[in-house]
């Protein structure tokens, strides 16, 4: 349970350092009349849908943390039989990348207010996250033929697992790339657009770092990293 | 009082919270069935979480009636006993208590409480409601699926919740499972709502610090429960897998029916510490805001302010966190390294400080305080008792030697019950007693909540208190039928059978309830807009119920914190948080 114990943590460090800025020693018993409102200059600028999206990821983020503990708790056990990773798995890794920097591009795009240039860069992100899933199918496919099936070991099963359930949160991401899309085919006025754009373009920087996260647990090489950094501490 | 130059207050800041622009219902679908207004939402999540939990109150009655005269009834046998106290469990802690507190408390009180007119994103409010309804039915579909619903028990621990010989094996456990990952999607569209209001849709003036303490009871039981589900989430899928799929994320290699099972090499701790990660969690996701509406029926039927707001607030928070490191206290006798076992002992302890100065600034609050025996204080009063007897035998459940013997006893049903059972629904029914006017404009009738009161705690007592003695006795839990034993005297089924009486008279009194509920909507006394004269926004709107948008024209502005209550020279015993200090002309403010 050390991953999402960690995870924890930095929610609470993050909390706790928002926390200490909310005057939480304040006697609100002897402070009558408008108080100085600690939302102030910072709170105000920042959309409830970001902070929405923030706390969101918190979420998701406690989801893979833990199943990032389970993983390290089963791969233990003795009946754990690595599978081989197919090579298709790295082209997808560059793929979700490209899909990443694309909107990352269409963000800057909207920061200078270039409808064109907003369009045809989620029209990319969008279509290389499709890709990358598509990828991520032929895969399992991949899997499936060399006899890799779901259920033959518990490293399969957490394959298929981590790689469904990351999947599964980038199809949620495409809903609401494609509703970004839409908005600004119809040429909806660029501040609401700006807002879409960057709310996406985060999820998606999000959602590759849990993959390149999960890429190094599949891969063995956070394994082999906790290992060389214990060996040290020792 | 400080008094605070003119100057100082006068110069009202211009508003930060924008104007939301409201969702307008447009037909009778959209107002009442279809509504993104949250007070709308609030009170369907309550009415479908309360009749889901009527369905686990006559499960217990059926329990009950086997414990207290077994072999007298020949429709409830062994594997229907075990359906139904998983059910039981399973309902009352997630269906009805969690989306009660959470989708019905808070969505009616985070807006309004705040000074805000709606949730921040109304559109996925409803959709939260919408998908707990589904889980719900999911649920309840698990009663007339072929086998039954699940008898695992409800923690549902692997290998035997998908072992065969489990009644539910077939079709029940998977439509639990599925229910609970329906409720967990849907809650998180809720939860997000309730922790951004909070953050950035309260009214001007209204700091942190200035929030009632059920809003920060709500707010924090709501990050924790964002934080936790995720790993009931994963626990579900994962324990789905191995049912449908052969996987073997947590199923051993064993033996079934004489045959080696397709299953091997998973592991149940795995389970366990992935439920219980979310478990220990849920149980203070009930309790804050519990602790929460407490604080706030004390303080105003008590006409004090409560005592020790700040350390109020610190402990709500401290609470929170250390509850992320205690799971492991329900699994002392899974077999754990002797230092884990004393580490997660010493945590669960550390978390018996900030609940005791809660309970010590409860009783404060109420130390020369002008109470009102009104019934959510009744209420109120029966939460801290119960609580009390609850928190205390806790604590010998969390130290390791005093667990290991009473695991698996009925000290352990007695305990939880006191302490996430009668307690949290004290609190809710104390909340109910006293919001119920703002939300119908009606009083509930006293006379029949105070009958409601005394007959539920008195009972409950009488339920749970000889329980103790029970599991002291060593009478096992889970057990449809104890049989012929030598360690346990015939007077203590005479107990039993008292126990049960009392239970089926306790869950009488809740249909009472129900009467007064509906009864009272239609002939109950006209309330008025703040009929307990209590300080927090929600009691100074322009309408009762409040209408659409909550607040009129402008959104009320705060001047001051929830608890002025008796305040020396002011002319009533309370002073509403929207009312300005003498000498400042109100702005946006009700009279």
């Amino acid at each position: 349970m050390s991953a999402v114990i960690l995870f924890m943590a930095t929610i609470a460090a993050i909390a706790g350092w928002w926390l200490s800025q909310q005057r939480l020693a304040a006697k609100p018993w002897l402070e009558e009349g408008v108080a100085v409102d600690f939302r102030g200059e910072r709170g105000a600028s920042v959309s409830p849908a970001k902070i929405g999206l923030g706390v969101f990821l918190a979420v998701v983020g406690s989801l893979f943390a833990l199943l990032i503990s389970a993983y390290s708790m089963r791969n233990t056990m003795v009946d754990w039989r690595e599978l081989p990773l197919p090579k298709l798995l790295w082209i997808n890794t560059g793929v979700l990348i490209i899909s990443s920097a694309a909107l990352q591009w269409s963000l800057m795009a909207a920061r200078r207010s270039d409808d064109e240039d907003v369009l045809v860069g989620l029209l990319v992100g969008g279509a290389s996250a499709v890709t990358f899933l598509a990828g991520q199918l032929v895969v399992w496919q991949q899997l499936n033929v060399a006899g890799y099936v779901v259920a033959s070991n518990p490293a399969n099963s957490f394959f298929y697992l981590i790689t469904a359930l990351h999947g599964l949160h980038l199809i949620g991401g495409l809903v609401a790339l494609g509703r970004t899309s839409a908005k600004v085919w119809r040429g909806a006025p660029m501040v609401q657009v700006r807002l879409s754009v960057e709310l996406c373009a985060i999820y998606w920087h999000f959602l590759l770092l849990v993959w390149l996260v999960l890429l190094g647990l599949l891969t063995g090489w956070t394994e082999n990293f906790v290992n060389i950094c214990r060996q040290l501490l020792t | 009082m400080v008094d605070i130059p003119l100057d100082q207050v006068a110069g009202i800041p211009p508003a930060e919270v924008g104007e939301v622009e409201l969702y307008h219902p447009r037909s009778w679908w959209t107002r009442y069935v279809f509504s993104q207004d949250a007070k709308v939402i609030a009170v369907q999540y309550s009415i479908t979480a309360m009749s889901i939990g009527m369905v686990a109150l006559v499960l217990s009655w059926l329990m009950r009636l086997q414990l207290g005269f077994p072999g007298t009834f020949s429709f409830i046998d062994s594997n229907q006993y075990l359906q139904f106290i998983t059910m039981h469990g399973m309902i009352m802690v997630i269906y009805l208590l969690t989306a009660l507190f959470l989708g019905g408390f808070g969505n009616y009180l985070i807006p309004l409480m705040v000074g805000a007119r709606d949730m921040v994103f109304p559109y996925v409010n409803m959709l939260s409601y919408w998908v707990y309804l589904l889980a719900v039915l999911v649920l309840a579909a698990t009663f007339f699926v072929p086998g039954g619903p699940t008898g695992a028990g409800w923690t549902l621990y692997p290998p035997q919740a998908i072992l065969s010989g489990t009644p539910g094996q077939d079709w029940g456990i998977v439509f639990m499972l599925a229910s609970l990952i329906l409720f967990i999607i849907g809650f998180t569209m809720g939860g997000l709502n309730y922790v951004v209001t909070v953050l950035q849709a309260r009214t001007r003036g209204m700091t942190l610090m200035r929030m009632p303490l059920t809003v920060w009871g709500i707010f924090t039981a709501t990050v924790m429960a964002l934080l936790a589900f995720p790993a009931l989430f994963v626990a579900s899928v994962m324990l789905l897998l191995d049912r449908l799929l052969g996987t073997s994320f947590f199923m051993p290699t064993l033996v079934e029916m004489g045959q080696l099972s397709k299953y091997g090499g998973g592991s149940p701790i795995l389970f366990q510490h992935l439920f219980w990660f979310f478990g220990h969690p849920e149980v203070y996701i009930v309790a804050l805001p519990a602790f929460g509406i407490i604080s706030d029926l004390i303080s105003t039927h008590a006409r004090k302010n409560i005592f020790g707001y700040r350390m109020m607030v610190w402990a709500i928070v401290a609470i929170g966190a250390l509850s992320f490191v205690v799971w492991a206290h329900h699994m002392y006798v899974s077999g754990m390294h002797p230092y884990f076992g004393f580490f997660f002992a010493t945590t669960t302890l550390i978390i018996a400080i900030p609940t005791a100065i809660k309970v010590y600034n409860w009783v404060l609050t109420l130390w020369r305080g002008d109470i009102h025996l009104t019934v959510p204080m009744l209420f109120a009063l029966g939460f801290i008792v119960t609580f009390v007897n609850g928190g205390l035998t806790g604590l010998f459940l969390g130290n390791v030697v005093v667990d290991v013997p009473l695991s698996d006893t009925m000290f352990v049903v007695a305990h939880f019950h006191m302490v996430m059972g009668i307690a949290p629904i004290m609190a809710v029914f104390g909340g109910i007693y006293h919001w119920y006017p703002k939300v119908t404009g009606r009083m509930l009738n006293d006379l029949l909540g105070k009958f409601h009161f005394w007959v539920t705690f008195i009972g409950a007592y009488a339920v749970f208190f000889p329980m103790h003695y029970l599991g002291l006795l060593g009478m096992p839990r889970r057990y449809h039928d104890i049989g012929e034993t030598s360690f346990v005297p015939a007077s203590a089924h005479d107990l039993n059978a008292f126990m049960s009486v009392a239970a089926l008279i306790v869950g009488f009194a809740q249909l009472v309830f129900l009467f007064n509920l509906v009864w009272s909507l239609f002939k109950g006394k006209e309330a008025g807009g703040n009929p307990w004269g209590a300080t927090s926004l929600e009691w100074q709107t322009p309408e009762t119920p409040p209408g659409h948008g909550n607040w009129g024209k402008e959104l009320p502005v705060v001047y001051r914190w929830a608890y002025d209550y008796s305040v020396p020279g002011a002319a009533r015993d309370f002073v509403p948080q929207n009312e300005p200090p003498s000498g400042v002309v109100a702005q946006g403010a009700h009279p």
